[in-house]
């Protein structure tokens, strides 16, 4: 029996998938394995890591993450009093353990009137990575009020 | 939330202390040997009126004024005038300052106005100058010489050469984190002017001085800041009995200079953290200084709030009326020779709420 079309395509990918290996292996030089990396690929990291900082910086004085005009950085100046170092947390105000990112919608929806982002947008994960690096070097105090 | 209260327990219970009801203002009152001869002012700052399209306004920032002249206006004894610490608009235009000049026209009584630099780096004054009059100037009340200063002024090539728009200079000068900002002074002809003004007052006249930024510097990064700050500190020393008044920092701070008594106002708008809660930055938040409750967000209008000002002898004491917060009592100990908080300034005195960090 003939190979249908839909098998075909299984095999292409199959071997594309090798190819694709092959060359990861030797765009990465005679790295072997898999945790190993390069000061290059750290400088990229970190260059990512920075872009998204700056993108939350960007939002953290954008006038239309809320409705109103309102910026995070009218209260907030340098994210301070904004603690991400303290959370998961109790909110007294929640009655409950609450994420750095529930308190961030919390002040889109309040002094933003604005619509609220979903925990995993990526304008969320600018906001905090802003946040929490407004903070380096502040120790770690999950549960602190 | 706000606290509730009606027009007539407040009114009888502001006769022995106005905590019953905290508000957004400042309420001062000056207090001489002869008690005939006291009196009182109020004192509301930071309102930071924003626009967001033709006569929408943010309402929250809108309600924090409101509520300061409404209640201003229930204070007894009756205050002999108001002064308005600055930073009545956002971003500095027409719209904004006829909106809170509107809110505030519904003020029973003399008002005095302070430029903040929100009122300021659009059209630098022009418009607020209509509405409001000269950016400084002094004047004598029973026995006690005010001045006003303007400043919020900079450098004059940041002012004149280095944007391409008069909204763009504004928005700059309106990040208060914004690296593009440039640091506060009072300049050269104010000063000029304050040397000839102070010149014929004498030596024992209680001076109180209004400036919108500190006149001493606490931390450059948020212009919690004067450049010229020691030179005008220096015009004041010759004076027995000096108080400086500022608002733009939107939180209680108190300190000593020499003779010279500083005192903050709070916002009728929001708070701002405590310059030590940037984690990446040094600052001089003066060791006196007993900070005020970390503020709660969820209560809109936490951490404004107002203070009563008594000046015994010329030398002032404050008491700190704060939403949802216990009232602040910081008076001048003559022993000391400085501003002490009646309450907490002792170190195992302080409360949980004021660690900020």
């Amino acid at each position: 029996m003939p190979p249908k079309a839909s098998d075909a395509k299984v095999i292409n990918m199959k071997i594309a998938s090798v190819i694709a290996c092959a060359a990861l292996a030797l765009g990465a030089s005679a790295a072997v394995n898999a945790d190993e990396f390069t000061q290059e690929d750290l400088a990229r990291w970190q260059q990512q890591f920075e872009g998204v900082v700056k993108e939350g910086r960007g939002l953290w004085t954008d006038a239309k993450l809320g409705t109103n005009g309102v910026v995070c950085a009218q209260c907030h100046p340098n994210a301070a009093n904004t603690h991400p170092e303290t959370y998961p947390k109790f909110q007294k105000q929640l009655g409950k353990v609450a994420n750095f990112w529930e308190m961030v919608n919390w002040c889109i929806r309040n002094p933003l009137e604005g619509a609220e982002l979903a925990a995993n947008d990526p304008k969320m994960t600018a906001l905090i990575s802003y946040a929490t690096w407004e903070r380096r070097g502040v120790k770690l105090e999950p549960g602190k009020h | 939330m706000d606290i509730k209260y009606d027009r007539r327990s407040f009114i009888k219970t502001s006769t022995v202390s106005l905590g019953a009801a905290a508000l957004p203002l400042t309420m001062v009152e000056l207090a001489f040997a002869k008690p005939s001869d006291n009196f009182t002012f109020a004192y509301i700052s930071d309102s930071h009126i924003q626009q967001i399209k033709g006569t929408q306004f943010v309402r929250n920032w809108d309600r924090g004024l409101i509520r300061a002249v409404a209640e201003t206006n229930l204070l007894r004894p009756k205050p002999d005038f108001i002064m308005y610490g600055g930073d009545l608009a956002q971003m500095g235009n027409k719209a904004e300052l006829d909106h809170g000049a509107e809110l505030l026209s519904k003020l029973n009584g003399k008002v005095y106005h302070v430029m903040g630099e929100h009122d300021y780096y659009l059209d630098l004054g022009e418009y607020w100058s209509k509405l409001f009059g000269k950016q400084y100037y002094s004047f004598n009340h029973k026995g006690v010489h005010f001045v006003v200063l303007n400043s919020i002024l900079t450098y004059d090539d940041w002012t004149f050469n280095r944007w391409p728009s008069a909204e763009q200079r504004m928005a700059e000068m309106a990040g208060l984190d914004n690296p593009n900002g440039s640091p506060f002074m009072v300049g050269d002809k104010q000063r000029e002017w304050l040397k000839k003004d102070l010149a014929k007052v004498k030596k024992d006249t209680p001076i109180v001085v209004f400036s919108h930024s500190p006149l001493q510097k606490i931390y450059k990064g948020w212009n919690f800041w004067t450049e010229d700050a020691e030179q005008v500190q220096a015009l004041l020393a010759p004076f027995d009995k000096v108080t400086v008044f500022y608002g733009h920092v939107h939180q209680i701070q108190y300190n000593q200079v020499g003779n010279i008594a500083f005192t903050s106002a709070m916002a009728t708008a929001w708070p701002w953290p405590y310059p030590q809660s940037y984690a990446q930055a040094q600052q001089l938040l003066p060791k006196l200084t007993v900070q005020m409750n970390r503020a709660d967000p969820f209560f809109e209008r936490d951490a404004t709030g107002w203070q009563f000002i008594d000046v015994n002898s010329g030398r002032a004491s404050a008491t700190f009326n704060l939403y949802n917060n216990s009232t602040r009592t910081v008076a001048f100990d003559p022993e000391a020779g400085h501003p002490r908080d009646l309450t907490y300034q002792d170190e195992d005195k302080r409360i949980a709420p004021q660690v900020h960090y």
